[in-house]
């Protein structure tokens, strides 16, 4: 796969709603192959919906998801799974009471083609300590070691496209400097990345985009550099008086 | 000491037994999410089918035991699963207990209408020709020997299972979050369908083994499953390790009770009795769950209007007048209990219906009430029938105790144990004194009740007990709609909804819920009082736990939070019943078959059946000549049946046949308004209460 | 004269994880007070604290310079504090006008429940919703179905959970309007509210909450000025 060859993953006027109540009124996002863009707005502008859109768990009420051009909307989320989209969702992208090497084999569900071994081999090799605690169970790591299990499963399966839901949840700042580097040696392989992100700092180090969502409606969109910081703070702090 | 051990090995060889079927229990309660009241009776189904292969039949022991637990129990599972379940999952915790106690109800009437009760069915143990082994001073008999062996197998079994394969670790995956399961492709729904397979069978292996040392009973053996309930409780529904360990403790507490207890008249009932009250200090010992957040299935409960609850009253009344009158005493003494089980019912609404607190042991509290009343108005003492409903209420608020701290299922299962400690210690005890107050209930035997003493007038005759207890229904229906339309109605439902709300909005969820139960156990017991009056002797057994699942499926079915739900209950547990009670014995037992067959197709629609009976036939009600014309077609009936000798088939025949076609008539001439001319509104067809609204917006779009 | 609420040192943990770390708050009559800070900073649990759902592993809560902390929440409510929740807590199976009544019958005003609960329908636009059933709301509605049932109790201190979420500008202008007569009137209001442009407007007061710990507090104008209400937000630069 070449980087920038056209998006990957591509969200067209996506409107969503809960209840009759619309959260996203119309929303197009795209990422590349080897891209990861940013999506970034204060609490409840309907960020994370964006991704479950993305990963078929919530059917939009109009628009559509494409995947490599070709319209993916409406299908199931296992489906999607096995077609390559990885959602690591807020706070809780382990199985806490199975173990380390449990959770490794969750990951052989989604049927890309690798044995457990392989995908062992992997995330013991990227995460030494999780090879060191194999047998612990999930829910008792330290909440970066957790966080980084979450992402084995975006190394050891192969995705096409990863999303992230706020990875930085109550984490000290240098463990989610190393996590995005992480997720920036991800891209780099060649997957699309999506991140939403309440924290906007650590991950603008290294998106290729950012947007910036407001009640529901992309406010921005661009290259990130320093007039998005003046901006952010004052979505997400009202403007100055 | 080595009648110690003896013990201990008995003890030992049972606990085997509930620790594998409490396994089963527990793995179909954490993966598929369905505690389900009936896994005791999938293994008295297969006790059942095992006994007609290998006794029955005369089939080869090792191929019926393949048939049962690798063909049938396996089929039956997913059949459960497949059928029962899925459409109830998506729904709320009541339905998928309501399927769950109908499937109970289900087995049980099942088997006793294929397999006559009557006909003694021994099986014998296995290996039962064999010596015995002798370890040291302890004789243990091979049958004991496989089924500890079985239990181990199983455990470690289990264990592989759960923790060395992909399947056991994606049953485990979505037990421990779904939603993640689900993305990163693992299916919740075949991790579902393997558990329903092994539950039940692990169901199945337990009835077999434990089928030789109690009695082929299809009651009996679906509620042994009591002790595997306590051993799944032990471990808190969840834990494998810890029911191991509950059954331990449970079965050999049966063992040394048996052993030790002293023989008398009182105590042999605790011993069968221990498990349950072990269940419920279990319960009770129950991490206290934080205050319930909103229930995001809810039922409405309708609002019944001041003239609707009277006109439910003036049918009650006048079906009582017209039985009276048509009926010959046989009849009126099996039909006439329709109402008092109606009272019974009645009490499910304002407990289940507005307050969400689901019981199972209303009947039970309704034997007290007629236990009660049987004794102190023994002739026929007016103030005995307060006392009796005050007894029930007192034991009502009792049983509120563990609601405080459980809910849901928990709940449920709470009153289960309760409703056994009735059934099978206190029921049985003998007259006895607590600090000189002299209680007795069912003296291990049958109590004759009389009716009431009215200012004078004895009520004695069956007609007489009739119209008494119609009159109850009326006016406690009257009373639990009067209920819901005022503030504590109100109270109950806001309590239901959100307790969190409630209590920080100033409410004492102590005193509400004690009051909703003493309530509702109250008009259980004067149901059940008025039951045993008409019945005329009265025996534990009919206000049994078993006794009491088809009065709770009917009520579920017409709907618990509908007052007109005690007369349906009344009258489609009663009439069914005697109909088919006529045909002959074949149609023993079916009746209860059908009614759980009913629970389980209605457990999808829970808002029940009178809500829909009422917009049907809404029409007919507002439609004055067709109203007259079916008050006089019902008056016409009444006098055929009344003054014609064996009229009363025909005429309750004619009486629906009219009913229904008017109601037809009805609901054709209230959908096609537009054939009389608005100004004939109210004169040439009666006028409706959307009418006002109709009009005003027509003359507001012609200005 | 000590303020009206005095929250003083609330620690709170969830198996090991401290959610509240020696928060202490303060809510003064006829003031709007402000709670802010991203997702699971511990507003919601600081609330249940407060109205007594929640038992704080260390810390007091004061009302009116009474300590409350070992109270339930009905006594709690009883001495005049109400709140309404983020996951909303409606009586779904009432009606909007049940749902009032029932908090109504159970608030100070008990002998005119039925006025009070019209008076406050008509002061909320709730009037022409008040057959309908409380769970065929939409949120926003809703919102203020839950607001309306802790005002029929005539609170002193009043916590407010996202009340504004789910409400278009026009509706957020209106319940400015309405907070700022509460706190004219002498209520103690407290707001969690992730709206700014509302939380500024309104709010005499501003706390920020950020893992567990109140990071700054102050006046809004100041605290939109704070580097490390800023950093809370959007992560160290």
């Amino acid at each position: 796969m070449t980087e920038n060859s056209g998006p990957l993953l591509e969200l067209r006027g996506v409107r969503a709603a809960y209840h009759g109540i619309t959260v996203l009124h119309g929303v197009d996002l795209n990422v590349a192959a080897g891209q990861v863009v940013a999506l970034l707005g204060p609490n409840g502008a309907g960020k994370t919906t964006v991704l479950k859109v993305a990963a078929g768990l919530h059917p939009p009420d109009a628009g559509h998801l494409l995947m490599g051009g070709r319209d993916v909307t409406g299908i199931r989320p296992s489906r999607l799974a096995r077609a390559g989209v990885c959602l690591i969702p807020e706070g809780r992208g382990v199985f806490p009471n199975l173990s380390v090497r449990d959770n490794l084999l969750m990951m052989t569900f989604c049927g890309r083609g690798r044995g457990r071994e392989e995908i062992e081999e992997t995330a013991y090799g990227r995460f030494p300590v999780l090879a060191a605690r194999r047998g612990q169970q999930a829910g008792t790591l330290s909440g970066g070691e957790q966080q980084m299990l979450a992402l084995a499963r975006g190394l050891a399966t192969d995705p096409a496209v990863l999303l992230l839901d706020e990875l930085s949840m109550g984490l000290a700042p240098l463990v989610v400097a190393e996590l995005y580097e992480l997720v920036a040696e991800i891209a780099r392989q060649g997957v699309a990345v999506l991140v939403v992100e309440q924290f906007a700092a650590a991950v603008l180090k290294i998106a290729d985009h950012a947007a910036v969502v407001v009640r529901g409606r992309i406010q921005w969109q661009g290259h990130p550099d320093g007039s998005l910081q003046a901006e952010l703070s004052s979505y997400y702090l009202g403007s100055p008086p | 000491m080595d009648q110690f051990l003896a013990f201990t090995v008995v003890g030992l060889s049972t606990a085997a037994i509930y620790a594998v079927i409490g396994s089963g229990l527990v793995l179909t309660h954490t993966t598929a999410g369905v505690f389900n009241f009936a896994h005791g009776a999938a293994g008295m189904l297969a006790a059942f089918a095992y006994w007609q292969l290998a006794v029955g039949w005369g089939w080869p022991v090792p191929a019926a035991l393949a048939v049962v637990l690798l063909v049938l129990a396996p089929a039956f599972g997913l059949f459960v699963e497949r059928v029962l379940m899925r459409p109830v999952q998506a729904l709320g915790e009541a339905e998928r207990l309501v399927m769950t106690v109908a499937l109970l109800a289900g087995c049980i009437a099942l088997a006793r209408w294929v397999w006559d009760p009557d006909t003694p069915r021994p099986l014998s143990p296995f290996l039962a020709g064999e010596r015995a082994v002798r370890l040291g001073p302890a004789v243990v008999t091979w049958h004991q020997v496989i089924t500890m062996a079985t239990a181990l197998a199983i455990a470690v079994g289990l264990w592989s299972l759960l923790h060395r394969t992909r399947a056991g670790t994606e049953m485990r995956a979505c037990v421990d979050d779904r939603a993640l399961a689900v993305l990163t492709g693992a299916d919740p729904l075949r991790a579902g369908r393997l558990a329903w397979v092994l539950g039940i069978q692990l169901a199945a292996v337990g009835g077999i083994l434990i089928a030789p040392t109690v009695a082929l009973d299809a009651q009996q053996l679906s509620l042994l499953i009591v002790s595997a309930y306590t051993a799944a409780v032990f471990g808190r529904l969840r834990s494998l390790p810890l029911t191991f360990l509950g059954a331990v403790v449970v079965g050999l507490l049966e063992a040394y009770l048996a052993g030790y207890l002293p023989q008398n008249d009182y105590l042999p009932g605790l011993r069968l009795a221990a498990p349950a009250l072990l269940l419920f200090l279990a319960l009770l010992a129950f991490p206290h769950h934080r205050l319930r957040g909103r229930d995001r299935t809810v039922v409405r409960v309708p609002l019944p209007g001041r003239r609707g609850s009277l006109v439910l009253a003036g049918c009650v009344l006048a079906l009582a007048l017209f039985l009276v009158s048509v009926l010959t005493e046989d009849q009126v003494i099996s039909y006439g209990t329709l109402f008092s089980l109606g009272v019974v019912a009645l009490s499910y609404v304002p407990l289940a219906g507005y307050a969400g607190q689901v019981s199972l042991c209303q009947l039970s509290i309704a034997g007290i009430g007629a236990a009660v009343w049987g004794h102190l108005g023994a002739h026929g003492e007016l103030w005995a029938l307060p006392v009796a409903v005050l007894v029930a209420a007192a034991v009502g608020a009792l049983v509120a105790l563990p609601a405080l701290r459980l809910s849901g299922i928990y709940l449920a299962l709470g009153t289960v144990a309760f409703a056994t400690v009735l059934d099978r210690w206190i029921f049985t005890l003998p007259a006895f004194d607590v600090l000189g107050v002299h209680i007795a209930l069912f003296d291990q035997g049958s109590v004759s009740v009389t009716g009431p003493d009215l200012f004078g007038l004895h009520l004695t005759s069956p007609a007489e007990l009739l119209v008494l207890a119609a009159v109850c229904l009326a006016v406690t229906s009257v009373a639990v709609a009067g209920l819901r339309r005022g503030r504590h109605g109100r109270r109950l439902i806001a309590l239901r909804d959100s307790e969190a709300a409630y209590a920080t909005l100033g409410g004492r969820l102590l005193v509400a819920k004690v009051a909703v139960f003493a309530l509702s156990a109250g008009i259980a017991g004067l149901g059940g009082a008025l039951y045993g009056m008409q019945l005329q002797t009265v025996t534990a057994d009919q206000f049994g736990l078993v006794a009491g699942l088809p009065v709770f499926l009917i009520a579920v079915v017409g709907g618990l939070g509908s007052v007109g739900t005690g007369l349906f209950t009344g009258l489609a547990y009663v009439v069914p019943t005697q109909l088919l009670d006529g045909l002959g014995p074949w149609a023993q037992n079916l009746s209860a078959l059908l009614i759980a067959l009913a629970g389980m197709g209605f457990a999808h629609s829970p808002s029940g059946v009178i809500a829909r009976l009422r917009t049907d036939w809404a029409p007919l009600g507002r439609d004055r000549p067709l109203l007259t014309a079916l008050l006089g077609a019902l008056a016409g009936c009444w006098a055929l049946a009344a003054l014609v000798p064996d009229g009363g088939p025909p005429a309750v025949a004619a009486a629906l046949l009219a009913a229904v076609t008017l109601r037809g008539r009805a609901a054709a001439r209230a959908a096609a308004p537009a054939g009389i001319p608005p100004e004939w509104w109210g004169l040439r067809r009666p006028w409706r209460p959307e009418d006002g609204e109709v009009l005003s917006r027509a003359t507001a779009a012609a200005g | 004269m000590p303020p009206l609420l005095q929250a003083e040192g609330i620690t709170v943990a969830f198996g090991g994880r401290r959610a509240l770390d020696r928060v202490s708050l303060t809510a003064e009559a006829g003031r709007v007070t402000g709670l802010i800070g991203p997702n699971g900073a511990g507003k919601s649990t600081l609330f249940d604290t407060v109205s007594g759902l929640r038992r704080p592993q260390a810390g007091r809560v004061r009302l009116d310079g009474r300590d409350i902390t070992r109270e339930g929440p009905a006594r709690r409510a009883r001495r005049g504090l109400s709140r309404t929740f983020q996951h909303l807590e409606l009586f779904g199976r009432l009606s909007v006008r049940d749902n009032l009544l029932v908090a109504a019958e159970l608030g100070p005003r008990r002998r005119h429940a039925a006025r009070t609960a019209d008076e406050v329908m008509d002061r909320l636009g709730l009037a022409d919703t008040a057959e309908a059933p409380a769970d065929a709301l939409p949120t926003g509605i809703a919102r203020l179905v839950e607001v309306g049932r802790a005002l029929v109790q005539d609170p002193r201190l009043l916590l407010l959970d996202e009340p504004a979420a789910g409400q278009d500008a026009e509706e957020t202008e209106r319940f400015a309007d309405l907070l700022r007569s509460l706190a004219a009137e002498g209520t103690a209001v407290v707001l969690v509210e992730h709206d700014m442009s509302l939380v500024m407007a309104v709010c005499d007061d501003v706390y920020v909450l950020d893992l567990g710990q109140v990071v700054a507090c102050g006046p809004p104008a100041e605290i939109q000025q704070n580097e490390t209400v800023l950093a809370a937000y959007l992560g160290e630069p």
